[in-house]
C-alpha cells in the first residue's frame, strides 16, 4: 500500500516516513545534478543567498532530456547520488528535507540525515519515460547554462519513489537484500 | 574497390541514435520478461514490471527509455575494399549531432575531462574502427550511461591467480556497485589482451546478443556460471532485494602476454541499447 506525501516535507514529516516505504510524492520538488550542487554549495559557503529556498525542500537528482513539441518534459528517471554526497551535508544543514535518486548513500550524508530529519528516496533506475508522466509542470529557475543539469522546478502528482533511508539510518539497500537472502536459506 | 560518401554514414548514425535510444533491443527485453517470471521476491516483480512498462512506452512513444542517452559509443567494421569519400570522423559527429538533436536526446559530453563544459550537442562520438576483409561497413550504434559505466573496474591479475581470481573479481566488482548501475545488469568481461585491449572486449561483450553464448564451450560454461552467482547475491533490481541482479554474462577474451592475466568488468544497465546495420 503506498503513502501519499503532499510536498513540502517538514522536518516533522520527514521523521513519519520509513525506510521500505513506498511512497507517491505531490507537490514541488527542484532539480539539481552534480554541476547544480557545486555551485549551490559555493554560495552556501560564502553565505550568499541561494537562487531558491531550501528550506523543506526535496531535491530530484535528474538531468531530463529536452521536451518534444507538446510535452512538459523529456524522459527524467534519477541519476546514481553517490555524486552528490560531498555536497548533501550542507544542503540538509541548510534545510533540504529530502533526495530522490538511486544507488548507495556516504555515512556522512546519513549522519546528516539522522541529525536534521531528512529522507532519501530512490526512484526507479532507468525508467525515465514512466517517471516524467508524473511531472506536470516544469520551468528552469537557474543555471540555464548548465542545459540538462539546469535546476528546474517541478510540479509532481504522484510521483512512485520508495524511501531508502530514512531519518533513523534505516536503509532498505541493505535490509530488502538481507531479507531475501534469508527468504533463500529458509527454502 | 566500393566507393562510400561518409554522408552515409552521417545519415544511418543520426538515425539509429534515436532507435537506439527508444527502443530496446528485443533480445534484451525477452530476458527481462524471463526474468520476472523466475523472480520469487515480490518487491522486484514490482520493479521488473514497471521497467518493462517503461520499456514499452519508449517505444510506443519514441521517446528516450532512460534521460541519460550517453556517450554515443560507434564501432565500425570497415572492409577493406571500402573507399570512403570524405572526413569520417567530423561524418561520424554529425551523424551524432544530428540525430541528438532532431530526436530530444539528452547532451552529456563535456569537452574536457576536468575543464568541464557541456559540448551542447553530445559530439564527439567513442569512434572505435576496425579493418575486416570485404566491401560492407558493419555500424553499430550503442548509447552508453554512466550510471553503469563508473561502476566498470579492470584488474591486472596474475596467471596463478586463473579462472577462480577472475571469478572472484567479476563478483566482487557486481557486488560492490550494488544498486548503483541500475540493476538488473549486464555485465560485459574482458579477459586477455593487454590492460587497454581488456576494457574494449569487455565493452565488445555488451552489443553481444544475450541469448547468444560464448563460442568456446568452457567460457559459455563460465558465463553461466558467473550469471549463477551474480544471482545468488541478492542485490535484486534497483537493488532493493531478490534474484534478477543480472540478465546476462558475456565474455570476451583473447591471447596476452605470459606474465599478465588482465581482466576488466565493463557493466550495462537494463537499457542496454544498441543497433546495428551493414552498409
Amino acid at each position: 500500500m503506498e503513502k501519499h506525501i503532499q510536498l513540502p516535507i517538514t522536518r516533522e514529516t520527514a521523521r513519519t516516513i520509513h525506510s521500505g516505504d513506498a511512497c507517491l510524492l505531490s507537490g514541488v520538488i527542484y532539480t539539481a545534478r552534480d554541476a547544480a550542487h557545486k555551485r549551490l554549495c559555493e554560495l552556501l559557503e560564502a553565505g550568499r543567498p541561494l537562487p531558491f529556498d531550501l528550506k523543506d525542500a526535496t531535491i530530484y537528482y535528474v538531468g531530463p532530456t529536452p521536451a518534444k513539441p507538446g510535452q512538459v518534459i523529456g524522459s527524467a528517471g534519477p541519476t546514481t547520488s553517490y555524486r552528490m554526497d560531498a555536497y548533501s551535508p550542507a544542503m540538509i544543514e541548510a534545510g533540504e528535507t529530502g533526495m530522490i535518486g538511486k544507488g548507495k548513500r556516504s555515512p556522512a550524508v546519513i549522519e546528516a540525515m539522522k541529525r536534521h530529519g531528512a529522507v532519501y528516496f530512490a526512484a526507479i533506475g532507468g525508467a525515465g519515460a514512466l517517471l516524467s508522466s508524473c511531472i506536470r509542470e516544469a520551468e528552469i529557475v537557474c543555471y540555464e547554462d548548465l542545459g540538462a543539469e539546469a535546476v528546474r522546478r517541478l510540479r509532481v502528482e504522484n510521483l512512485p519513489v520508495v524511501c531508502v533511508i530514512d531519518s533513523e539510518g534505516n536503509n532498505l539497500y541493505e535490509t530488502g537484500r538481507n531479507a531475501y537472502l534469508a527468504s533463500c536459506s529458509r527454502e | 574497390m566500393r566507393e562510400v560518401s561518409v554522408s552515409v554514414l552521417t545519415d544511418a548514425i543520426a538515425r539509429l541514435a534515436v532507435e537506439a535510444n527508444c527502443v530496446l533491443p528485443h533480445d534484451v527485453m525477452a530476458r527481462i520478461e524471463a526474468a520476472r517470471a523466475s523472480e520469487p521476491w515480490e518487491t522486484a516483480q514490482g520493479i521488473l514490471d514497471k521497467i518493462l512498462e517503461n520499456d514499452r512506452i519508449a517505444e510506443r512513444d519514441t521517446v528516450p527509455i532512460c534521460q541519460d542517452t550517453g556517450v554515443c559509443c560507434v564501432f565500425l567494421k570497415i572492409g577493406q575494399d571500402v573507399h570512403l569519400k570524405g572526413d569520417l570522423k567530423e561524418a561520424v559527429d554529425e551523424g551524432v549531432r544530428r540525430g541528438y538533436r532532431d530526436g530530444y536526446l539528452r547532451k552529456s559530453v563535456v569537452a574536457d575531462p576536468l575543464k568541464r563544459v557541456n559540448t551542447g550537442d553530445n559530439t564527439p562520438a567513442m569512434l572505435y574502427t576496425e579493418l575486416v576483409p570485404g566491401d560492407r561497413i558493419e555500424l553499430t550504434v550503442a548509447p552508453k550511461g554512466f550510471g553503469s559505466e563508473n561502476m566498470s573496474r579492470l584488474a591486472m591479475l596474475k596467471p596463478s591467480d586463473g579462472v577462480e581470481g577472475v571469478k572472484a573479481f567479476v563478483l566482487k566488482t557486481v557486488e560492490e556497485a550494488g544498486p548503483n548501475p541500475c540493476p538488473p545488469i549486464v555485465v560485459g568481461v574482458g579477459i586477455g589482451g593487454t590492460f587497454d585491449k581488456a576494457a574494449y572486449l569487455a565493452k565488445k561483450a555488451l552489443m553481444r546478443d544475450l541469448n547468444a553464448r560464448s563460442d568456446d564451450p568452457f567460457y559459455a560454461a563460465l558465463e553461466a556460471e558467473l550469471l549463477e552467482k551474480i544471482n545468488a547475491l541478492g542485490v535484486g533490481p534497483q537493488g532493493f532485494g531478490g534474484r534478477t541482479t543480472a540478465l546476462a554474462v558475456n565474455i570476451e577474451r583473447m591471447p596476452t602476454h605470459i606474465a599478465g592475466l588482465p581482466v576488466a568488468v565493463n557493466i550495462n544497465c537494463h537499457v542496454t541499447r544498441h543497433r546495428t546495420v551493414v552498409l
